[in-house]
Order: C-alpha cells, then sequence, then structure tokens
C-alpha cells in the first residue's frame, strides 16, 4: 500500500481535459516534484487533491483510505495541507493568527467554549499559540508575528504559508511554486527548510518551475504535459527523457 | 499591565450607567435609553453577521420581528398563553437562532451583492408574513396588552425604568460573549472566511458551519431585543420591522465602526441618539416658539444619509474602527508597494 496514490485521475471542464488519466504514487517521508509548462494541470492536480474539484472519474487515496468526495476541510484534517501559487493569505490578520487559524482542525473548543471562554478554552488558546509562535520560529518569522501578513516581505509571506500549512498537522504538505518570486539567497533556504519540513516526517509534494530546486531536492519527479504523464523518475532520467526535453527543457525560453 | 486590565479599565465610566435613573427623573430620557439599548443589542448583533463573518445582511429586522412576535404570541392574551419575560428571552433568542440558521442556509453559496439581495428579501418576507397571517397576528393591527414582566413579584408596568436596567443587564452580557466570540476559534475562523473563504477551508473550517453559526449567533441576539422592546412597547405590529429598520442597524455599523464592539456601540447610540432624541427635542423646541410647520423627523433619512456619505468621505472605517478594518481601508488604498496578488501577476508575465 502506498502512502498516497492518484490512480487513473481524469478531470474535464466541459470539452476540455485538464488531467487525463493521471496515476503516480508518493512513498511516505519522500520530497517528490510535479513539473511541467504552464498549463500542464498541475495546479489543477492539487485542487483536486484538496477537494477544491471532484475528479471526472478515478481515486485518490492517502493511507489506503479514500479522499474521494471528501469536502476541503475534511481532506485537511485527514492530513493534506496546502500552499497557494498566488498567495493566499490572510492579509489583514497577523502572522500569528494566520498560523493559528492553521490550528483550527485540531482545536477542540465547541461554541459553548468559545462564548463563555471556559478554562479548557482558554487552556487551549494558550496551547495554540505557543504551537503557532513555534512554527514561526521554525519558517524563521518569529519577528514578524504581530504584523500583518500583508506587510511581510514577499519571501516572507511564502514561509509564513508554509508555517500556517504546517499548523494543520498534515501528513502530505503540497506546495504550489514555493519558490516563485523569491532570490537566490531565499531560494537556498527555502531548500533548506523544505528538508527540515520532510525530517519532521511530513512527506513534500511540489510543484516548481526552478529547477534548481526541482534537482535538488526532489527524489522523483513527474512530468506533465497537457493533462498527461509524460515521464517520471528521478531528477537524472527525467533530464535526459526525449519527451521533456521535447514539451518542456528544449524551449528556447525554459530553464535547464 | 496586563493588556486585558487595560482594556477592562476603558469600561469603567461604564459603571456609572446604572446611577442614570437615580439622578435623571424625567421618564422620557429613561424612555430613549431604553430603546437605544434594544438597538444597541442589534447593532451587537449584525455586527457578528456582517462585521466579524463579513455576511452582508440587509434583512437583519427579520430576527428582530421574529423575536417580538414569539413574544407577543407567547406571553400575551393573543392565544391565552403567558410564558414568563424571563423564559422569554431565552425562548426567543433561540428561536430566532433557528431562523437565522433558516434563512442563512440558502444563502451559503451567496456572497457579496447576491447574498445582499437574499437577506433583503428575507427582510420583506417576514414582516409581510406577520401581516397576512391575521387569524394569528390580528394583520396590520398587530398585537397588543402584552403580559408586563415582573422580577420578585414587583410588575414593571409602564414606568421605563426597569426596561432601562435590562436593556443594560442585556447588553454587558451581549458584549461579553460578542467579545469571547471574536478571539476565538470560531472568531478567527469568521476572519479567515472573511479574508479568504477558500484558503479558510484549506485550514481545515468547515465553512457551512462556521456560516451558521454567523446567522444563528447574530440572530439571537435580536431575539433579546425584540422580546425586550415588545415587552417595553406593550405592542408589536407589522410596520415595526421594515426595511428600514435593517438599514438603520447596519448604518448604526458603519457610522461606527463595523467589527469593533466599542464602535458598535457609540454608533448606534450616536443615530438612536439623533433619530429618537434630538430630531424630536429639537422639533418640540421650534414648535414651542410657533413654527409648527416644522418638523425635522421628517428629514431623518436626509441625515442618515449626509451622515453615512461623509462618513464613507472621510472616515469610511467608522468611527472606533478596528486595527484591522483601519488599515484594510487606510494602508489599502495609500500603499504604493505592489500587493502580493500584483507580484504574482507580475512574475507569471516575466516568466
Amino acid at each position: 500500500m502506498s502512502f498516497f496514490k492518484l490512480t487513473n485521475v481524469r478531470k474535464t471542464f466541459g470539452g476540455l481535459v485538464a488531467v487525463n488519466d493521471l496515476s503516480f504514487a508518493i512513498e511516505a517521508g519522500s520530497i517528490v516534484a510535479m513539473i511541467g509548462p504552464n498549463g500542464a494541470g498541475k495546479s489543477t492536480v492539487f485542487n483536486l487533491i484538496t477537494g477544491i474539484y471532484s475528479p471526472s472519474s478515478g481515486a485518490i487515496d492517502l493511507e489506503g483510505r479514500t479522499l474521494r468526495s471528501l469536502s476541503t476541510d475534511r481532506v485537511t484534517a485527514r492530513g493534506i495541507a496546502r500552499t497557494f501559487q498566488n498567495i493566499r493569505l490572510f492579509a489583514f490578520m497577523s502572522a500569528l493568527d494566520n498560523v493559528m487559524t492553521g490550528c483550527h482542525a485540531q482545536m477542540r473548543a465547541s461554541l459553548v467554549d468559545s462564548l463563555l471562554h471556559t478554562p479548557r478554552q482558554r487552556a487551549e488558546e494558550r496551547t495554540v499559540r505557543e504551537r503557532a509562535r513555534e512554527l514561526l520560529k521554525f519558517v524563521g518569522l518569529e519577528g514578524d508575528a504581530d504584523n500583518y501578513a500583508r506587510n511581510l516581505s514577499y519571501g516572507h509571506q511564502r514561509r509564513l504559508e508554509i508555517a500556517r500549512a504546517l499548523a494543520t498537522d498534515p501528513k502530505l504538505l503540497l506546495l504550489d511554486e514555493p519558490a516563485a518570486g523569491m532570490n537566490p539567497r531565499e531560494k537556498e533556504g527555502l531548500i533548506a527548510l523544505i528538508r527540515r519540513i520532510r525530517d519532521k516526517g511530513v512527506t513534500v509534494f511540489l510543484i516548481e518551475h526552478d529547477m534548481h530546486l526541482v534537482m535538488n531536492l526532489s527524489e522523483r519527479v513527474t512530468v506533465l504535459d497537457h493533462g498527461e504523464k509524460i515521464a517520471e523518475g528521478t531528477p537524472e532520467a527525467v533530464r535526459n527523457d526525449e519527451r521533456v526535453i521535447e514539451a518542456y527543457l528544449g524551449r528556447a525560453d525554459g530553464a535547464a | 499591565m496586563n493588556p486585558a486590565v487595560r482594556r477592562s479599565l476603558r469600561f469603567v465610566p461604564l459603571l456609572l450607567l446604572p446611577l442614570v435613573p437615580l439622578v435623571d427623573h424625567n421618564n422620557s430620557h429613561i424612555d430613549f435609553l431604553a430603546n437605544a439599548g434594544a438597538f444597541i443589542l442589534l447593532a451587537l448583533g449584525l455586527n457578528i453577521v456582517v462585521g466579524f463573518a463579513g455576511l452582508l445582511d440587509l434583512g437583519y429586522a427579520a430576527f428582530f420581528a421574529i423575536g417580538s412576535y414569539s413574544y407577543a404570541m407567547l406571553a400575551s392574551q393573543q392565544f391565552g398563553i403567558h410564558v414568563p419575560f424571563w423564559v422569554m428571552l431565552f425562548a426567543a433568542s433561540g428561536i430566532a437562532a433557528i431562523f437565522g440558521i433558516l434563512l442563512g442556509a440558502p444563502t451559503l453559496r451567496l456572497r457579496g451583492d447576491y447574498l445582499a439581495i437574499v437577506t433583503l428579501g428575507f427582510g420583506e418576507i417576514v414582516p409581510q408574513t406577520f401581516l397576512n397571517l391575521s387569524q394569528y397576528t390580528n394583520g396590520p393591527n398587530g398585537i397588543n396588552s402584552l403580559d408586563s414582566p415582573s422580577l420578585f413579584g414587583h410588575r414593571f408596568g409602564f414606568s421605563a425604568t426597569p426596561y432601562f436596567y435590562v436593556m443594560l443587564g442585556l447588553i454587558v452580557i451581549g458584549v461579553l460573549l460578542a467579545s469571547n466570540l471574536q478571539n476565538s476559534r470560531l472568531g478567527r475562523a469568521w476572519m479567515a472566511i472573511r479574508e479568504d473563504e477558500l484558503a479558510a477551508r484549506h485550514m481545515g473550517i468547515n465553512t457551512t458551519a462556521a456560516k451558521l453559526s454567523a446567522f444563528a449567533l447574530g440572530a439571537s441576539f435580536s431575539g433579546l431585543a425584540g422580546v425586550a422592546y415588545a415587552a417595553k412597547l406593550d405592542l408589536v405590529s407589522p410596520d415595526q420591522f421594515q426595511f428600514n429598520v435593517s438599514v438603520l442597524v447596519l448604518s448604526m455599523l458603519v457610522l461606527g465602526g463595523m467589527g469593533n464592539i466599542p464602535g458598535v456601540i457609540v454608533g448606534s447610540f450616536a443615530l438612536s441618539f439623533i433619530n429618537s432624541f434630538l430630531l424630536p427635542q429639537s422639533t418640540n423646541l421650534v414648535h414651542s416658539i410657533g413654527l409648527t410647520w416644522i418638523d425635522f423627523t421628517d428629514y431623518r433619512f436626509m441625515l442618515y444619509g449626509v451622515i453615512l456619505v461623509a462618513m464613507m468621505l472621510f472616515r469610511p472605517e467608522g468611527l472606533i474602527p478596528s486595527r484591522q478594518r483601519r488599515a484594510e481601508l487606510r494602508e489599502a488604498l495609500t500603499d504604493p508597494g505592489i500587493s502580493a496578488q500584483e507580484q504574482t501577476e507580475y512574475q507569471g508575465a516575466a516568466r
């Protein structure tokens, strides 16, 4: 049994086939990447996994249990977190509140607890606040706890999104172009951060255009083009694959 | 000093409020304050829906109507049922909460303008229903001679003073509950939904449940207000719950500062003061010097309009805004730095 598995997943929007018959598996504790030209359907795959879209056919399983027809919040509770290609932080909430919001699914405070601030609720708030601070520290944002998310620098916003995703206590973390907009120094920091996340026992699945990062980090790479898997394997194998070069790396403006 | 303690210190002057009826023996003043109290409660409730959860509700008066009619039907000669006032406070807030869920459920997929239009529709349907169910509600005549509340054998009667204390007590409870909510798991979930609903769902927030609880809790406040207001007025009729009441309460939030409890209280008191005190009193004054053809109360809506336009121009965040809302309306408009969204788009284009 694989840790995480897509089996013959297909998604159509009207006549457009966004993802066609996609199958692959991810081993627990690994870092894997999905690459492909713009519009290849990568973000759609993330949206299918997190329940934003439901697959037209096919199965998605985490630890042998299907995620089919689960709402997004239930998928998160099952242990899948994500970041977004175009950062979607809660702009006018502090960095700390953003991360605390990520703890929502682990919290037990009921409506009555929230209304009356029972001792149980207050204890839980303290625990969660502490945990959120630790996570901010983990991603290197301990100094920004009280700043609004929107006032952080771009690279810091990316890190905050990762901290917020980690707050949901995921088994599988989906990162949608985490390095986009980062300078080379920030990218090196990000590579180290992703490794540390994996070392905590979180499996990382990332979409990325930055080949340096993909080749450095990932153990396996899946290549998508026009919604279809055209190659899969180690970074080395993928780099030398004819079809990949043709579809993606062979383009004049392609990064290599 | 502990920030919580410092926050509470600001409210010390409010401890003087219970003394007002002892100092001021003018019943019309106390009557005004008690009525203003009902509107403060309404504003606190609407603030949960609009201010905290960001769900624009233009039909909030519907829940006020449901609260008032609950009392009128269950504590009067109408059906010969006489549930005690104090029980009805709980019962009616529960009934209003249930209707909050019933009317909220169909709107869950709607947002912004669309949500506003549907809630506007509900706001019209509910008073119309009470108007047309005339065999139960006496139609346009309404229900009168409601039971007068009593406490420890002392009947409230027609004096405004006991209602003043009831309103004050309900507001204190309302403020405590609302601010507890704001600083809780649920309050954070509402804030997240208001900021970015899709991202909120990815945090494991069940947005359906969170929105429905906002509708239910918001409505429950107007259930309380409805019961107390109906008992005080000794009458309910459909024309007390027209669209202008929904607009008035929403204007109170805009004026005071949406999402911020002290602001909401100030805003609702200020508009109540203009509406029920300043305009009638100044009309009386000019009548007393012979200018009987002037009636300032006729200009009430023009005045609201002027106030709202002036607020939008000079202080869109309200008189006493939350830090958050001020940032949203000030920094977002003036900050020359490009937003994260724009940055992503720029990078997308450059790639």
